[in-house]
């Protein structure tokens, strides 16, 4: 049966692994991060609140130091371009928004746990990665400003929220609708 | 009301007699504002640090003969902090302070030696949560102009005294030593 899409005759050039392994295993860290933070929140005062919030918080560093290395891994190595049928078939806000988002997930991934840093640090709770080594304060003890960052790292938290689901949304429109099979880029696997 | 005046007379004559006041013993007394004490406990090895707005100490301390001293400190327990108002809403609890039982810490002293070099050892009986538990205090002098002050860290396991009890018992939540960080701020004492 002839292919729908003339492009899906030709090989998908995919991502390297290493960004395919940094893309997922972030993405699962993430969703987890997120889902811990909105539960641990209502907890009343607890040991298990108190071990919760500890967890977040190393699993956020962790984060922060892994998008670290995705984006200098990003910045030394090109991903493989759109391929040009699924390119030319996207209208040109959608190749915007393709580029946008992709730009506001990198900003997000610094920006919230990095406000994250900074309310706990304001809020006199510095923080112990894993217990066992204490972080610097970018920011000293002060219940004023602990305040006026508290709102922020939940509103950038929602923010990347919005975009994970935006994203997903986009991948699976790709993979459904137009039938490009864009999501092999990826995906490990030989074309 | 003239029973009052001879009241107060023979009350702070027997003080001065439990203190054994003497000529170096007069008129010691602790300057509040200028004096504190912080404890620091470590939660998932995070330092969290808390204070006692409230204590007063009875001092008679005499640095040429410092076992003569008798030093008694007393803590308001209810005047604890740590800053954040929804921990501090814990603290009055019977797991933690349990500050309607038991309102007050107290520290009395048994015996009192010099190191040399400003540095004194302080050995007494604490009482913290109903709990007595004999305790030596290391201790530091310096002096400027008519304030001494002492100071020094005691380090205290909070299971000794059921501070944290129930589910909060787990050391590996919070941690069982806490140290207690004083610095008393005196005037009367005489040179060391």
């Amino acid at each position: 049966m002839a292919p729908r899409n003339p492009s899906a005759a030709a090989p998908m050039a995919r991502y390297s692994g290493i960004a395919m392994l940094l893309h997922w295993l972030l993405a699962l860290a993430l969703a987890c991060v997120f889902c811990v933070g909105l539960y641990m929140a209502d907890l009343p005062f607890s040991p298990q609140r108190l071990k919760l919030y500890n967890w977040h918080k190393w699993a956020g560093m962790t984060i922060l130091g892994l998008s670290a290395l995705r984006l200098l891994w990003r910045l030394t190595h090109e991903p493989p371009p759109l391929p040009t049928a699924v390119e030319s078939a996207m209208p040109a806000w959608q190749r915007a928004a393709h580029h946008g988002t992709h730009h506001l997930l990198y900003l997000l991934f610094f920006a919230v746990p990095l406000v994250g840093w900074a309310y706990s640090s304001a809020a006199g709770f510095p923080v112990v990665l894993f217990g066992v080594l204490p972080l610097p304060d970018f920011i000293s003890p002060d219940k004023g400003l602990a305040d006026l960052i508290k709102p922020w790292h939940k509103l950038s938290a929602f923010a990347l929220a919005a975009l994970v689901v935006l994203h997903v949304a986009a991948a699976l429109k790709h993979q459904w609708i137009d039938r490009d099979r864009l999501i092999n880029r990826m995906l490990p696997g030989r074309d | 009301m003239r029973f009052l005046k001879p009241l107060s007379l023979a009350a702070s004559l027997s003080l001065a007699g439990l203190l054994g006041a003497t000529a170096a013993h007069a008129e010691q007394k602790l300057v509040p504002a200028q004096s504190e004490i912080v404890f620091v406990s470590k939660q998932m090895g995070v330092p969290v640090e808390g204070h006692f707005k409230k204590f007063d100490a009875q001092i008679a301390f005499d640095p040429a003969k410092p076992e003569t001293s008798k030093i008694a400190l007393s803590v308001d327990i209810a005047s604890a902090t740590l800053g954040v108002p929804e921990t501090d809403a814990e603290l009055p609890k019977a797991p933690w302070f349990n500050t309607a039982k038991f309102p007050q810490a107290t520290f009395q002293s048994t015996s009192a030696k010099a190191l040399g070099g400003g540095k004194f050892e302080v050995a007494g009986q604490l009482t913290l949560k109903g709990a007595t538990v004999p305790v030596t205090i290391p201790v530091t002098l310096t002096q400027s102009g008519a304030t001494t002050t002492a100071a020094g860290t005691l380090p205290l396991k909070r299971l000794a005294f059921k501070i944290g009890e129930g589910e909060w018992a787990d050391t590996s939540m919070v941690a069982d030593e806490v140290q207690v960080k004083f610095k008393f701020a005196l005037t009367g004492v005489g040179k060391l």
